[in-house]
């Protein structure tokens, strides 16, 4: 079978999810209980064969890089191929101009995909939450003769807000037309930014464009190119959840809380890895009402939980009520705290008897380490 | 091979036929325990937070499991260039080779394994325990006493001395006695199966036990009472914490029970002294709108529609809606269907009680029965389904693959 190499490509738009973003990248923000975003698309790849997986890292890389280690929580802690972390390009080109696109970034670690052993190639970013197969994808790719498969979904409702990528296709599925932000989208189908090519194309790709002082690797690279190469969509139908923005956080997070969800997610096909952390199982002591609610190892619970996601070592003091809010690691909810709405990162503490009270539309967020 | 200071001899090929079919297929050691863990984590994440990182695991009885569960030991931080987690089972020399035959004959056949390190010290440790102990405070105790052999030592209630061995000591801790299961105890220290022996007076002892042809090879009915005879200091450590003997059906479930206190003797959740398991990737357990969870222990990948109350629920649990866990420990990969109960009862792994079925029922039948658990323990082994409906009884412990071999007459 065709093998693959995998590169996970940060250079990804934070701008509407600032709050959770200050000192981690995308890729690194916390979900479901105990992942961060990174989780889904690498062990997704490792599922399906992959076990040469390249990171384009962007900045504030620190938590990432601690997360993910030597990668041997993903089975990347290989002799031959496994995990690398590509350090990005410097922030200023050789003519001192400011790099804005993720083109610099491949062309510094051009080697690594030179001296790659795989005949093919995955790119995707790290914020698409998803358990999809890649094999089938490489199929698909395999059985058009395709120059480029492009994964795009028509279900997940991606083109209600940007940022994301209209594909547009025709009867066989060619995208015709792409383009980034448009004020008004042709149709629902929006790229899942996952690409299948061969080696060979994507350093003819990084070449063309850096050669020619272009850097936008999705405008210039593939959306430029689309009558010259044969690129094709690959239809996913099933469960997505795009993290660009605060508000689609808030809703994907809660979106676990449906159990086809949380089955598709974290049972199909393949199981999603992440750092393990050695928690206790979660004691529920007299006061613990939980209800809809998914609850992480390691937490303590003596109060109300309701709709509500707790990470790892979180506990919730008596009398505390915790509702349609997503609390991260290691925080502490004391006695008779309200939280409605809420988010907060890591280790927070929040004194007894505190409200906090935010909107479903709008969900207040504490900053990691702070205390109330 | 560099030296290395202490080696930890790991004593898990016992069958802990007490646990019945609960170590069918597995060895008392990986029975599961605790929501996560399995009994081997306990002694094993004491070696490793101990600084011990040198492990031989004797291996015998139903060996399968526990191979793939302690893999390199990685999960431990066992997984060492020098040193690190060792799997040792009976294996054959020139002239033959033969089974394990007590517990000193183990390490006796693995003399080899520990000379390889050049040690001071062994530690030797039965993998059936569970509780957290820091040997390297037993170890300056040894040192300390410039013992030969140190033992370490639990209070028990007098009236449990009859199953434990009990060291009679005197003011300065030294073991001036050494009793196995006395009917009438002289002091109430018992044994926890925990050692530390001088390298050089381990060697010497085994060797010469393997001598003797009418020794059963036991550390606490042959090698202790021989270095006593022969006048070895040999001093008692008094360990003050939670341990528990999980080998029967009632203290497997008790321990479990304990875990579920306000402030559990043994604290899982310690930041500094954790204990480890190897990781299955199952996310974080959900808990239904129509559930209702009370004072129990939920494990990663579990599914809560139901009513748990009072009991452990292991990895990858699933409890259906209408369904009631009561007093229950339900092993890893079991599903309780919809309205089943499940009163007072272990579940083993994988196990299917179908709907409206009721496990631990006073009027129950004697499905399958092979056995009757004195304290009304309803044990039903792994792997198999519980018919819909069915009213099983209380304290029946419960083998679809055994139960013919037994007599119509025991089942009532």
């Amino acid at each position: 079978m065709a093998s693959m190499l995998g590169i996970i490509n940060l250079h990804e738009s934070e701008e509407r999810i600032r709050e959770l973003t200050l000192h981690r990248s995308l890729a690194a923000v916390p979900f479901g209980g105990r992942y961060r975003l990174i989780d889904f698309t690498l062990s997704n790849m490792v599922n399906a064969g992959i076990h040469n997986v390249g990171v384009l890292l962007s900045d504030k890389y620190g938590p990432l890089l601690d997360h993910l280690k030597n990668g041997k929580e993903w089975d990347l802690d290989r002799r031959k191929d496994g995990l690398f972390l590509l350090p990005p390009a410097s922030h200023h080109g050789p003519s001192g101009h400011t790099v804005t696109g993720d083109i610099p970034n491949f062309l510094h670690n051009l080697d690594y995909i030179n001296k790659s052993r795989q005949a093919y190639v995955l790119i995707s970013g790290s914020n698409m939450i998803c358990n999809l197969d890649y094999r089938d994808v490489l199929d698909y790719h395999l059985a058009k003769g395709a120059d480029i498969t492009v994964v795009y979904s028509e279900t997940a409702g991606l083109t209600k807000s940007p940022p994301y990528t209209n594909v547009v296709t025709d009867a066989e599925n060619r995208v015709v037309d792409m383009a980034v932000n448009p004020r008004t989208p042709k149709g629902d189908k929006a790229s899942l930014n996952m690409y299948i090519m061969s080696k060979e194309l994507l350093v003819d790709i990084v070449d063309y464009c850096a050669s020619r002082g272009r850097e936008d690797f999705l405008r210039d690279g593939i959306i430029a190119q689309l009558g010259r190469l044969a690129v094709y969509g690959y239809p996913y139908r099933g469960y997505v959840g795009e993290i660009n923005s605060l508000q689609n956080y808030y809703k994907h997070s809660m979106e676990l809380l449906n159990p086809a969800v949380w089955q598709e997610l974290f049972f199909k096909s393949g199981l999603i890895h992440t750092k393990v952390k050695h928690e206790a199982p979660v004691r529920y002591l007299d006061g613990a009402v939980v209800r809809n609610s998914i609850i992480a190892n390691g937490c303590i619970i003596e109060g109300a939980v309701e709709n509500s996601i707790l990470f790892r070592g979180v506990h919730v003091g008596r009398g505390a009520v915790v509702r349609d809010s997503i609390v991260m690691q290691k925080s502490q909810i004391g006695p008779h705290v309200l939280l409605q709405s809420a988010i907060l990162d890591k280790d927070v503490q929040v004194s007894e008897g505190k409200h906090l009270i935010g909107d479903v539309s709008y969900p207040i967020v504490i900053h990691k380490r702070a205390r109330l | 091979m560099p030296k290395k200071e202490c080696v930890a001899m790991l004593l898990a090929g016992g069958q802990g036929s007490r646990l019945g079919i609960l170590t069918k297929k597995v060895a008392k050691p990986a029975v599961p325990f605790g929501g996560k863990y399995r009994i081997i984590d306990f002694t094993l994440s004491n070696c490793s937070n101990s600084g011990i990182d040198t492990v031989g695991v004797l291996t015998q009885y139903q060996p399968m499991t526990l191979n793939w569960y302690i893999g390199i030991g990685s999960a431990w931080d066992l997984d060492r260039h020098l040193g690190g987690v060792s799997v040792l089972p009976p294996y054959v020399r020139q002239d033959g080779g033969e089974w394990y035959k007590g517990t000193a004959n183990a390490i006796y056949q693995n003399l080899g394994f520990i000379a390889q390190y050049d040690p001071d010290y062994v530690l030797v440790l039965s993998g059936d325990h569970i509780y957290k102990m820091d040997y390297s405070q037993m170890l300056q105790f040894h040192k300390a006493k410039q013992a030969a052999a140190t033992i370490a030592v639990i209070e028990v209630p007098w009236e449990e001395t009859h199953r434990f061995g009990i060291m009679n000591t005197d003011t300065e801790n030294r073991i001036v006695e050494f009793q196995e299961k006395p009917k009438q105890a002289k002091n109430n220290l018992a044994s926890m199966g925990v050692y530390i022996f001088n390298w050089d007076s381990l060697q010497h002892y085994l060797e010469e036990d393997e001598t003797d042809p009418k020794s059963s090879n036991d550390f606490g009915k042959n090698v202790i009472p021989a270095m006593l005879a022969a006048g070895e200091p040999m001093y008692a450590y008094p360990f003050d914490g939670y341990w528990k003997d999980v080998g029967t059906i009632d203290s497997l479930w008790e321990a479990n029970m304990d875990l579920l206190e306000d402030n559990p003797p043994l604290d899982l959740n310690d930041p500094d002294w954790k204990i480890y398991a190897p990781n299955q990737s199952l996310p974080p357990h959900y808990i239904a709108d129509t559930a209702h969870v009370r004072r129990s222990l939920v494990t990663e990948g579990c599914a809560v529609f139901g009513e748990v109350e009072h009991s452990v629920l292991f990895l990858g649990v699933h409890i259906a809606p209408g369904a009631r866990v009561v007093d229950s420990v339900i092993m890893p990969g079991a599903r309780i269907e919809e309205n089943a109960v499940v009163e007072h009862a272990i579940v083993g792994e994988n196990t299917v009680i179908q709907a409206g079925a009721h496990v631990g029922c006073v009027d129950g039948e004697g499905w399958m029965m092979i056995d009757r658990n004195a304290a009304g323990i309803t044990v039903v082994e792994a792997n198999i389904v519980v018919p819909a409906n069915l009213r099983l009884a209380k304290g029946a412990i419960v083998s679809v693959t055994e139960w013919q071999e037994f007599p119509e007459e025991r089942i009532s």
